[in-house]
């Protein structure tokens, strides 16, 4: 077996980019807490023997506070790396040596990478390596994960370490309580348990997973607690041995620390940085302009991804040639025909449309018109070129097709979370988000969720209230991941078709979604006794320009997981469907290929669609004549492919002819398509990740609330346009009493509120 | 004298007295370097009026009103 070294430090320290550097991997960074959730592993292998590196959560401590922290504690105990690498900021020494403290206490190799003390060395300072090294008492290499230096000498320098037993020390200086650690140490040791010191130290703490462990020691300690007097702590341990790390480091490396090494050379170099993070907050996160400014880049994000009219123009081109290059998709739909003459007078554009569409045209018109058209022309007419072209490739196409799309909103994602953003974006809307039963922090998990629903349904872990957690898993469809943007993108060019903006109706799907979720959430806090609300403490990294590095390592693993699924589960479903589209029951006598007359409306897809359709007709699949039309069914079958992946609703559209201008959606269509597919199970791989989070009956309630949910959201839209358009004041009188009954709503929420405020300031 | 955090202005800056609170939140608190003995400055408030933005130990930290409020400070004050 490999040796294996852990990576362990606290958030925002460089630790996944050194992973990724030692390792070659490209694992996903954010310069917010908490993205790694659980470790990953890969190998170095510029040493003697190949080396497993396994990446831990970034944590603050290892006391088990979330379940990050656990994990991270767990591993170093129960899995016993060869060495523990800690990396450690330089730029923020005192809170990061306060995890030192803790990782030196276990009887393990440690080696700590001093990171980022080129930015240091930029700012002036230097922080003495020998010095610190034998402070510590173990070996300390000043690298740059960034830019890779000297990681080859820490890995040498990790390598001789985990050569060499290395027994716990404790910081603790206080000699009574030294003198207590080291009796419940022994105590431990005669209990044969592995790392008596770090336990020990815990125990003292009272720490929840050693006094439940351990039961039989803690009168030990309780009897020692009463003898003990401090000044200042009383005989709170918990507080003293907190204080006394932080006391060591600031005894131990006052000297070291920047800000008194050369204080006066350094108070400009890190003013300097500071203000680059202050100048930058004054407007980010303004009293005023906060909130706004949160709401213009969201929607300019959307407007350069989705917009089909990017300058708000209408331009007229005479010449098609040109439309062509600019949009990938002059067709008649856009000429302007005299009807005198019926002669063609132009073509006119809803305008230019934004970079993201504009991609997806040229990407679209490559796939369709040069691979399948040509493939078309030379391929006989039979079965196998019709399952080639009509349902692999086609709805294959469908879905490659949005990758431009896809890469260019997680492009402007990756901006935001590695600049150091989305910390701002918990820290502004958390007072909001309070009133909801969440914290700020929930919303990392949803934010995440934008990218995709199974990393954000694990991101809930940093969560330490379970309540929030659940509540924020039954929220996550509420965010649109990138799975469902291809939907979006397909309904906007329809929504251009049938008369307004593609990247407001695109905004809209997402804003909604927010607004849902804040509605969704009320309600379940309605329903819920719990009052408690989780407490918000998190740590505001500073801002650094986005690393391109990182930025590219996200887009490669959405590219990666993008086309590894479009090869593997939608590749398997559009020939599923192709399949069951072009059969009919008694397979070899009525099929597309044998019957000249075969209706896909027959077909084992279309009579299953019937029943489906059945099913979703308050949702508008509707028979003809009504806003889904005779497609009725195809919409309902989309809809039911989209619960095992969301990129299959568009693959499975395109199979069926619901693609290329044959929809004929009105806006109460096109919003309950959407709001259904928005509200409903995310996917099989969300469905896993869900299980995988909550136990037993609240995964299957989660289950029930995103099926009943996403069906009654959907219906409520739909009848609310529907009547909108059949007559306005029906719809201005049902959207008023939907809007009164949520304003009633929310009074009385409040009123609770207020009632359990006042109950609890009683107490 | 002595004052809950939640009460200091934005510029205000004090030492820490005594972290209040119980269990895991002041656990956090302990960890994140708010012990009594720390230097805290409020930096500013996010734009609903809540939560604070903090400079502790060299870093930026963000708290709830909430969670400010057990946290006592002594401020210079010539109030």
């Amino acid at each position: 077996m490999n040796k294996h070294f852990a990576l362990a430090g606290n958030p925002n320290s460089g630790k996944t980019t050194l992973f990724n550097s030692l390792t070659g991997a490209t694992a996903h960074v954010g310069n917010w807490p908490g993205v790694t959730v659980d470790k990953r592993e890969g190998t170095y292998k510029k040493l003697a023997e190949p080396i497993d590196i396994v990446d831990l959560p970034g944590i603050y401590s290892l006391s088990p506070y979330t379940s990050e922290e656990i994990v991270s504690r767990n591993y170093i105990l129960d899995e016993k790396p060869d060495c523990v690498i800690d990396i450690v900021d330089a730029t923020n020494l005192e809170r990061n040596l306060y995890l030192t403290t803790q990782l030196l206490e276990i009887d393990v190799p440690v080696v700590v990478a001093l990171n980022m003390s080129d930015v240091l060395r930029k700012r002036g300072t230097e922080i003495k390596i020998d010095e610190l090294s034998k402070r510590l008492g173990v070996p300390v290499v000043a690298i740059s994960a960034l830019k890779g230096e000297n990681l080859d000498e820490l890995m040498v320098a990790a390598y001789q370490a985990c050569e060499k037993k290395r027994e716990g020390v404790s910081v603790i200086e206080n000699k009574d309580l030294a003198h207590l650690i080291g009796d419940v140490k022994i105590a431990f040791e005669g209990k044969e348990v592995a790392n008596p010191l770090f336990h020990a130290v815990k125990l003292v703490e009272l720490d929840e997973i050693e006094t439940e462990m351990h039961p039989d020691l803690l009168p030990m300690v309780e009897a020692f607690k009463k003898t003990f007097e401090d000044d200042t702590f009383g005989s709170d341990f918990e507080a003293l041995i907190a204080d006394a790390r932080y006391a060591f480091i600031s005894q131990h490396f006052h000297d070291l620390l920047p800000s008194a090494a050369s204080a006066e050379k350094d108070e400009k170099g890190k003013e300097k940085a500071k203000t680059t993070t202050d100048k930058i907050d004054r407007v980010l996160t303004h009293r005023v302009f906060g909130l706004i400014i949160f709401a213009a880049i969201m929607f300019l994000i959307f407007h350069f991804t989705f917009s089909e009219n990017f300058l708000f123009t209408f331009i007229r081109i005479e010449n098609p040639g040109v439309i062509n290059f600019f949009t990938g998709m002059a067709s008649e739909d856009f000429a302007i025909i005299d009807e005198a003459t019926e002669e063609i007078l132009g073509y006119e554009m809803i305008g230019i449309p934004s970079p993201g569409v504009w991609l997806q045209s040229w990407f679209g018109w490559f796939t369709d018109s040069l691979i399948i058209g040509k493939l078309g022309e030379v391929m006989p007419e039979a079965w196998y070129t019709s399952l080639l072209l009509d349902g692999i490739l086609g709805g294959l196409s469908a879905v490659m097709s949005f990758i431009p799309q896809i890469l260019l909103l997680f492009l402007f994602i990756g901006i935001l979370e590695d600049s150091g953003y989305m910390a701002r974006i918990a820290f502004i809307l958390d007072r909001a988000f309070r009133r909801f039963g969440l914290s700020g922090k929930a919303f990392i998990p949803m934010l995440t969720g934008f990218g995709c629903s199974v990393p954000a349904i694990m991101a809930t872990r940093t969560l330490e209230d379970d309540r929030e957690k659940k509540l924020t898993i039954r929220l996550m469809t509420c965010f649109s991941c990138g799975a469902k943007a291809p939907i979006w993108a397909l309904l906007a060019t329809v929504g251009a078709l049938a008369g307004f903006q593609g990247d407001v109706f695109v905004f809209t799907i997402y804003l909604g979604g927010i607004l849902a979720a804040v509605l969704y959430a009320i309600i379940l806090k309605f329903f819920s006794k719990d009052t408690y609300v989780s407490p918000f403490v998190m740590e505001l990294p500073e801002y650094h320009l986005p690393q391109f590095r990182n930025v590219m390592a996200l887009l490669w693993e959405k590219l990666k997981h993008y086309v590894i699924k479009a090869g593997t589960i939608i590749l398997a479903c559009t020939i599923v469907i192709w399949f069951l589209s072009n059969f009919g029951w008694n397979f070899w006598a009525y099929n597309s290929f044998v019957d000249e007359e075969f209706d896909m409306q027959w077909s084992i897809l279309g009579t299953l669609g019937q029943g489906f359709r059945f099913f979703y007709y308050p949702l508008g699949c509707l028979e003809g004549g009504w806003t889904y039309g005779e497609d009725g069914w195809k919409y309902a079958v989309s809809i039911i492919t989209g619960l095992i992946a969301k990129e299959d609703v568009v693959a499975t559209m395109a199979e069926l002819g619901l693609v290329e201008g044959a929809i004929a959606l009105n806006a109460a269509g096109v919003y309950s398509f959407a709001a259904y597919n928005l509200f409903t199970i995310p996917c099989f791989a969300a469905i896993g990740a869900a299980h995988g989070e909550l136990k037993g009956k609240e995964f299957w309630l989660t289950l029930a609330w995103w099926f009943g949910m996403s069906y009654v959201a959907s219906a409520v839209l739909y009848w609310a346009i529907e009547l909108w358009i059949l007559a306005w004041w029906g719809g201005l009188l049902l959207t008023l009493a939907l809007l009164g009954c949520i304003v009633w709503f929310a009074i009385v929420v409040e009123k609770r509120n207020k009632a359990a405020a006042l109950a609890a300031k009683a107490e | 004298m002595l004052k809950k955090l939640d009460t200091l202005k934005v510029g205000e800056t004090g030492r820490i007295k005594m972290v209040g609170g119980e269990g895991r939140l002041r656990r956090r608190l302990f960890d994140m370097g708010v012990t009594p003995g720390a230097e805290v400055k409020v930096k500013k408030l996010a734009p609903l009026g809540d939560p604070m933005e903090l400079t502790i130990r060299g870093y930026e930290l963000t708290l709830r009103k909430a969670e400010a409020h057990l946290v006592e400070v002594e401020v210079e004050g010539n109030e």
